[in-house]
């Protein structure tokens, strides 16, 4: 795999970078679109091949899993009681925050008018597209009776029965069906302009019919323009309360309940940030190999990694602000239950859980308090990985540690998962990497028509903002 | 796609009435988004008036620089918004009260707090359903077919990095020679008629 080589920097001509600049000076509007549709229009790179058959090997093992729990129910889960919630609650949780990332990174950002949004934000918000289809299948395969699933929407029936709108779970269906939605238009919206792109450099004339199919024949008329800005800038400011709306909702299914460890109102801002620094470690994790496979050198820049691993240093601090403040309360609270659940879950049975968590989610991104650490590209990585197993953990502590020590010594019980919840567990992680890879072989990875604006003499506001 | 859906494109693809020939307009090509931005704000001084830009970006400029009204898109969505946080909380609240009353810990029907989420997510989505179905019919889309695509360097390079202006038949001041000739004096890298 010649091509993962990082010092292959497909450069051509464009002169190296300043630290601070989010495009490599030299760039115009036509060596981005050639640059960005070359990925797609030229041959397929031979990793990718090998990638996407992973892929493809793991989303089997997903279908496997699946297909036997449609069979036998899911008794084949570790899920028990008193641990009703197990991997399904987790792996949900745990996909749904990794998607927030990237709508914050293309509405909030946008908003804040940070320019170094402009070449990560398609792949980020096709991340949030796959981190959501894998985050919304959990709850429905937990269902039991997954093929009821539509029960759960609001629609006349024959029975007369419709959906209980003081439950947070019918609260997490219009949360997660809104936020997949919005998403999809937000990140079909940003790729109408590009789809033209590529009708127009079309080499074959199916990809053609294809690519103008979906570009529903855009022309790039300035009048067409004023009314696209305006579009894009309102799906910005309402995905912007959206995100932070459907991670608050899903700590709702928490701290609504009366279990010790959940019933807390610390939950909604802690969850939104742990999503937020979740999501940029999965950005990482598919972009620093991405930016390396094909060269995005002079795209995804050192200021972007900056900037990323400054986030998730930020919103890291506030999740673990968040796990001493419950630590804090649960002693304050003066509730037997809640003080006993705190010390059962840094001392109890699952005690190393948690003690993996503080390292992962705790100390281990104090290193990003280095600039030098920041820049280097598989300092970053690791840490990114090192964090997305970190939250994955969170979820599980905060899930199974509350579960299992109940209010009744009668109903304590332990939980592991089984090889089938492994199974489906890594089995959508096959999923998400099938929906990442054919998104970078068929459609423009970066948004081409909002890079134009950052050239120089673009005559548009991206250009002229320095960077802040 | 005959169906007018706004002003702002009322001409767009209009033939060209009396004898102007069956042509759609005059297109001229230029290299350089300030060159497309000063050759908006020449046709406008000319007394043009059915005048379009064709760029690979946005660019506000040239929007100014066209006189072209504000975009009806906030409208849209605010209407968008209110049937939405209507819709989500009527739904709520007349299948909690009426159609299905349950009692829930002895919480009153009308739980109204509760109905917030499903009222908030319910507006979001309306909200963004009408800004992207809103500006696609704003602009005329799906169009399968438009005339400027007739010219090879506007279906090439459009899209990419090249600026264009049409000043269209329709246009009252609009003639053949005299507007090729206005053009051609703008620095453009080409001026082509473009065919229906």
């Amino acid at each position: 795999m010649a091509t993962l080589d990082l010092d292959r920097r497909n450069l051509g001509g464009i002169a190296p970078l300043d630290e601070d600049e989010v495009l490599a000076p030299g760039h115009t509007p036509s060596t981005i679109t050639d640059k960005i549709t070359a990925i797609v229009n030229d041959r397929t790179p031979r990793w990718w091949y090998a990638a996407f058959g992973l892929s493809l090997m793991v989303l089997g093992m997903f279908l496997t899993a699946v297909i036997w729990l449609f069979w036998k129910g899911t008794g084949i889960w570790g899920i028990n009681i008193p641990n009703g919630w197990g991997f399904a609650i987790i792996n949900f949780v745990w996909w749904i925050g990794i998607g927030h990332a990237g709508t914050l990174i293309s509405a909030i950002l946008l908003l804040l008018r940070q320019n170094w949004r402009t070449s990560i934000n398609r792949m980020a918000e096709a991340m949030t597209l796959g981190a959501v289809a894998c985050a919304g299948m959990f709850p429905i395969l937990h269902l039991g009776r997954p093929w009821l699933a539509y029960w759960l929407l609001p629609y006349p029936n024959t029975m007369g029965l419709w959906p209980q709108f003081r439950s947070p779970l019918i609260f997490d269906v219009f949360a997660v069906s809104t936020y997949a939605t919005v998403s999809l238009l937000f990140w079909y919206t940003g790729l109408i302009p590009d789809l033209a792109t590529m009708r127009d450099r079309a080499k074959t004339r199916v990809s053609r019919v294809v690519y103008g199919f979906l570009s529903l024949g855009w022309r790039g008329s300035i009048r067409h323009w004023n009314n696209y800005e305006s579009a894009y800038l309102l799906l910005a400011g309402l995905a912007t309360p959206l995100v932070l709306s459907v991670h608050t909702v899903v700590s709702f299914d928490f701290s609504i309940g009366i279990v010790p460890g959940w019933h807390s109102t610390i939950f909604p801002p802690y969850f939104v940030a742990g999503a937020i620094f979740d999501g940029f470690a999965m950005v990482l994790t598919l972009l620093l190999p991405l930016r390396a496979a094909f060269g995005l050198h002079d795209m995804v820049t050192d200021r972007h990694l900056q900037a990323m691993g400054k986030v998730m240093l930020a919103t890291g601090l506030v999740v673990f602000y968040g796990y001493l403040i419950e630590i804090f309360f649960a002693w304050y609270s003066a509730s037997n239950y809640e003080w006993f659940m705190m010390r059962n879950r840094i001392g109890g049975p699952y005690k190393w859980f948690w003690a993996a968590l503080i390292v992962c989610n705790g100390l281990i991104p104090q290193l990003l308090w280095r600039k030098s650490i920041r820049s280097n590209v598989v300092a970053l990585w690791l840490i990114s990985m090192v964090i997305n197993a970190g939250m994955w953990l969170e979820r599980f502590v905060i899930i199974i540690t509350s579960l299992h020590r109940e209010f009744l010594p009668s109903e304590w019980g332990m939980y592991r998962g089984t090889i089938w919840d492994w199974m489906t567990f890594i089995g959508t992680l096959g999923v998400f990497m099938t929906l990442m890879m054919l998104f970078v072989r068929f459609l423009p990875m970066i948004a081409m028509s909002e890079m134009r604006t950052l050239t120089p003499g673009s005559g548009s506001h991206g250009a002229a903002e320095e960077p802040a | 796609m005959t169906t007018r859906r706004s002003d702002a494109i009322d001409y767009d693809d209009r033939i060209a009435p009396g004898d102007h020939g069956r042509i759609y307009g005059t297109m001229a090509e230029f290299a350089t988004a300030d060159e497309l931005l000063a050759a908006a704000h020449a046709a406008r001084a000319a007394g043009y008036r059915k005048v379009d830009a064709y760029t690979p970006y946005p660019m506000e400029a040239v929007v100014e620089a066209l006189e072209i009204p504000r975009s009806k898109m906030p409208l849209v969505v605010l209407a968008g918004g209110i049937i939405g946080g209507l819709t989500g909380f009527f739904l709520a609240f007349t299948t909690q009260v009426f159609i299905y009353p349950w009692n829930v810990g002895g919480r009153p029907y009308n739980s109204w707090p509760a109905f917030i989420v499903p009222t908030f997510e319910c507006t979001i989505l309306f909200a963004a359903l009408s800004a992207v179905v809103g500006m696609i019919a704003l602009n005329g889309l799906p169009q399968p077919y438009h005339p400027v695509f007739n010219v090879p360097a506007f279906s090439q390079r459009a899209s990419s990095d090249r600026f264009f202006l049409v000043i269209e038949a329709v246009d009252a001041k609009f003639d053949r020679g005299e507007t090729h000739r206005f053009l051609s004096g703008l620095n453009p890298s080409e001026v082509s008629e473009v065919e229906l």
